[in-house]
């Protein structure tokens, strides 16, 4: 399957009353968006209002309560659409030709669960630990509706930030593109004979799917509900797979993060050199040990039935994924097939605790995203999108987190993206 | 003003002599001897030894108490911005001789101390102790450990933030620090991956623990007659959560009572616990904390007594140091309590 | 945690659903459970046949601390 994917640079993001990008810059018409994101019937029950901002890379700006983080995107050639079973209709994606918005993100925000939202700074220390600092962020303040279920309106703020995407990518569809890249793998037999001394690696991708606020979900299916299975890698960066997730910032994978995940590129760009990128193998993390064991059984199934001599297994959340990951990581090994491991750690503030909570001889191979613990300081911002009001409870800040001066103590762990899993960023601990 | 600094040599790079001088007692001579020349030239200036105990190494290894007082005694006295011993590579006394009087000035006087040595010499047990640089297994790596050692002690005197182990060149301490890698995680992992299938060598970033066993206390004899406790790493707290118990990363634990609580409802207990959807826990917390069931059995006779009080903390990204100091001092209350045995649930 | 209450010399019985993480931990005496979010419940019953549910599991940990045991066991339910 072959995906050309054609990036249109954006480096900057103006509002204006007409909706267009034009010389790099996206021109928004903020009613133009939420009237599209209106249309939907979950985000006129559930969601009282939303307002947009802007926010630049070295602004002096923090977006908090952030809930999700997209790019836009927009299929131009083949079959389906952005978000296929969520927002576009089922059609297997990954093939054809879609057009990205790059350098720019949709940031939702905006209090869910109050205490599993995170921070993006702009600009200042927090800005070197979130990916999203340097993106041009149109950001969606979501309000509830007085009395909403908080997982109505879970689905109502994700819905209504993918709506904005494809709001906002849609706008790309005739632009021509910056620069265009194209990403193919091969069927079974097909990639042997053309390969034949690679070594044969694939992707065993982990998502979270732990409750109805801890989602992830494939196709407009609900991940817990899944069975371990095959995608092709295209298939991923093309939208597939889309976040639900309210867990600690540091490390849930936003969909922007499924759209641009880090191993699905740097394998690409071995693919064909020293391995052949066979595809990935997608497992769930759930609360049920039968579910965990029947799951990590799959993935070893599966590596064994593709023939394969190594895989990446990437991990999302902490605490009981970690028996996910290093169940997984032992039966594939028992298989015979080679793993390195993408984690990250919980080693107390002081770093002298043990930094996952399951451990194998097996996984040895590991690399981490750095120490979710460690404090650090956020000094204040001369502009707040979103609320304060929750920084003293969301995972990883304290009671007296939120200082009077508008600085900031909490661990790495408030902020959305830091000590990632995938591997997005150089963060890294010994 | 350069820092002040006293080396630790053993009797062969003193130039006294080899194995049949390892019999030296300690001697205490001004300025740098033999290797020290090296430090010094690496610090410029900005700091300098000021004097250098020799000692054979088989004195050290048969009279260490008594060395290690005559030692400490002329450290103490000359009290110095660092203390630096070795580099001992892969000679065994030499190298366990250096970690050990680091050590001793390190607790004892609270100077800061540095050593060196190859990553297999019994000295290199003290390494979450003491900071040690790896060096090769042979005097001929001097010429790269002396420079090294230097560097990481000029940083120490001058009381700079330590790194990441393998940014500041010293042997994993078990002290987890962050610091930003060249390439991004996921491009280490397909070189990581790609070495381990070519057989290659590879380094993990993160090596797995082991784990120590606690053997298992004796069976409950009489349940009829025994008081039980209920213990949760689940995050149950009174409605509010009063004590402001973090929903990630906890720095406290929670005590409160259940003295004359049937069961446990949603307008009474909720959930602090910021890892897991927190819906049905906060809707009946009886589903993690068994309170209801436990008072029937109580009005049945089927347990002595339910403890009053239960203990309660959040599992989420807490670490497991914390997490083992707060259980290590609510045993003991329990233990104070009479509590016969404890039921301690996990979500 | 289960450790340290071992440690202080209290039989103590691990109710968890991920056993693999208490075995890993070093607990004794194990009672595997429901679910994550609602280990001694599930909301999918009748308030009636949740309680006979909890009840069950609470009873197997009784059990249990009222077994000698010489290793890590897990009691299934």
């Amino acid at each position: 399957m072959k995906l050309e994917l054609g990036f249109i640079e954006i480096k900057d993001i103006q509002f204006s009353n007409e909706c267009k990008v034009e010389n790099g810059t996206l021109f928004v018409d903020a009613e133009a968006v939420k009237a599209f994101v209106y249309e939907d019937d979950d985000v006129k029950a559930y969601v009282k209002s939303a307002c947009f901002d802007i926010a630049k890379p070295g602004e002096s700006v923090r977006i908090t309560p952030v809930k999700d983080v997209i790019e836009p995107r927009v299929k131009v050639e083949g079959p389906g659409g952005q978000f296929p079973g969520v927002i576009a209709k089922v059609d297997t994606v990954g093939s054809g030709r879609t057009h990205v918005l790059r350098g720019m993100a949709i940031v939702t925000a905006g209090k869910i669960v109050g205490f599993q939202e995170g921070i993006i700074d702009m600009s200042g220390p927090g800005a070197e630990y979130t990916p999203f600092s340097k993106l041009n962020n149109l950001v969606m303040v979501c309000e509830p509706v007085e009395g909403v279920h908080q997982h109505d309106y879970e689905r109502a703020v994700r819905i209504a930030g993918l709506r904005a995407a494809t709001f906002v990518g849609e706008l790309g569809r005739n632009v021509t593109p910056d620069e265009v890249q194209s990403f193919e793998t091969y069927g079974i037999k097909e990639g042997i004979e053309k390969f034949p001394t690679l070594p044969r690696v694939a992707y065993v991708h982990m998502l979270q799917s732990q409750g109805l606020l801890h989602d992830t979900y494939v196709y407009g299916v609900d991940a817990k509900r899944t069975l371990t299975t095959i995608l092709y890698p295209t298939e991923t960066m093309d939208g597939a797979i889309i976040s639900g997730n309210c867990v600690s910032a540091c490390d849930k994978n936003t969909t922007y993060h499924h759209q641009n995940n880090p191993v699905v590129a740097d394998l690409f760009e071995q693919h064909g050199k020293t391995l052949n990128y066979v595809c990935n193998i997608i497992t769930n993390e759930n609360v049920y040990l039968a579910d965990k064991q029947r799951s990590s059984d799959w993935s070893a199934k599966l590596c064994r039935l593709l023939d394969l001599d190594g895989v990446i297994v990437s991990q999302e959340g902490f605490g009981n994924p970690d028996t996910d990951l290093i169940m997984n990581t032992k039966k594939i090994e028992q298989m015979g097939v080679k793993t390195t491991i993408i984690t990250d750690e919980y080693a107390g503030q002081d770093g002298k605790s043990q930094s996952l909570a399951d451990a194998d001889p097996l996984a040895d191979a590991v690399v981490t995203g750095g120490n979710a613990n460690e404090v650090i300081v956020l000094p204040p911002m001369e502009k707040v999108i979103g609320t304060l009001n929750y920084v003293d409870v969301i995972a990883g800040g304290h009671a007296g987190s939120l200082r009077e001066d508008g600085s900031i103590e909490a661990e790495l762990q408030v902020i959305t993206g830091a000590t990632n899993e995938m591997g997005f960023n150089r963060l890294s601990a010994r | 003003m350069s820092y002040r600094v006293v080396h630790y040599i053993n009797q062969f790079f003193a130039n006294i002599g080899g194995e049949e001088m390892a019999h030296v007692a300690p001697e205490l001579r001004e300025g740098f001897v033999g290797p020290g020349l090296a430090f010094n030239q690496s610090w410029k200036g900005e700091a300098e030894i000021v004097a250098t105990v020799v000692c054979g190494d088989s004195h050290f290894a048969e009279h260490e108490k008594e060395a290690q007082e005559q030692i400490l005694a002329w450290v103490k006295e000359l009290n110095p911005d660092l203390f630096i011993a070795g580099p001992a590579f892969n000679a065994g006394r030499y190298g366990y001789a250096c970690a050990t009087i680091a050590n001793a000035v390190k607790e004892q006087l609270g100077i800061k101390v540095l050593t060196g040595m190859y990553e297999e010499n019994p000295g290199a047990d003290l390494k979450d102790k003491i900071l040690i640089v790896p060096t090769a297994n042979s005097a001929a790596g001097m010429r790269k450990a002396a420079p090294a050692m230097a560097k990481l002690a000029l940083k120490l005197m001058k009381g700079e933030k330590l790194g990441a182990s393998c940014e500041d060149n010293y042997m994993p301490n078990g002290i987890r620090v962050n610091f930003f890698e060249k390439e991004r995680g996921s491009k280490r992992a397909v070189k990581m991956l790609l070495n381990k299938l070519a057989d290659k060598p590879f380094v993990t970033e993160y090596p797995m623990p082991s784990f120590d066993r606690v053997a298992p206390n004796p069976a409950v004899k009489d349940l009829s007659k025994a008081t039980i406790a209920l213990c949760t790493s689940g995050g149950i707290v009174p409605k509010g959560n009063p004590d402001h118990i973090e929903s990630s990363s906890a720095s406290h634990y929670g005590e409160y009572s259940i003295a004359g609580v049937e069961a446990l409802c949603e307008a009474t207990h909720e959930t602090a616990h910021g890892g897991y959807d927190p819906v049905y826990a906060n809707a009946d917390a009886n589903r993690v904390l068994p309170v209801d069931v436990m008072r029937e059995f109580e009005r049945e006779g089927k347990i002595g007594k339910l403890h009053d009080l239960f203990y309660t903390t959040v599992g989420n990204g807490t670490a497991v140091a914390s997490a083992k100091k707060f259980a290590a001092e609510y045993a003991q209350k329990l233990l104070q309590a009479g509590v016969n045995a404890v039921i301690m649930t996990s979500t | 945690m289960v450790k340290e209450i071992e440690r202080a010399g209290i039989p103590v019985v691990h109710m968890c659903t991920v056993t693999p993480i208490s075995m890993t931990v070093g607990a004794n005496r194990i009672v595997p459970t429901i679910a994550i979010p609602h280990p001694l419940g599930n909301p999918a019953l009748s308030k009636e046949d949740e309680y006979a549910l909890r009840k069950k599991l609470v009873t197997r940990a009784l059990e249990a601390l009222s077994t000698e045991v010489e290793d890590q066991t897990i009691f299934e339910v």
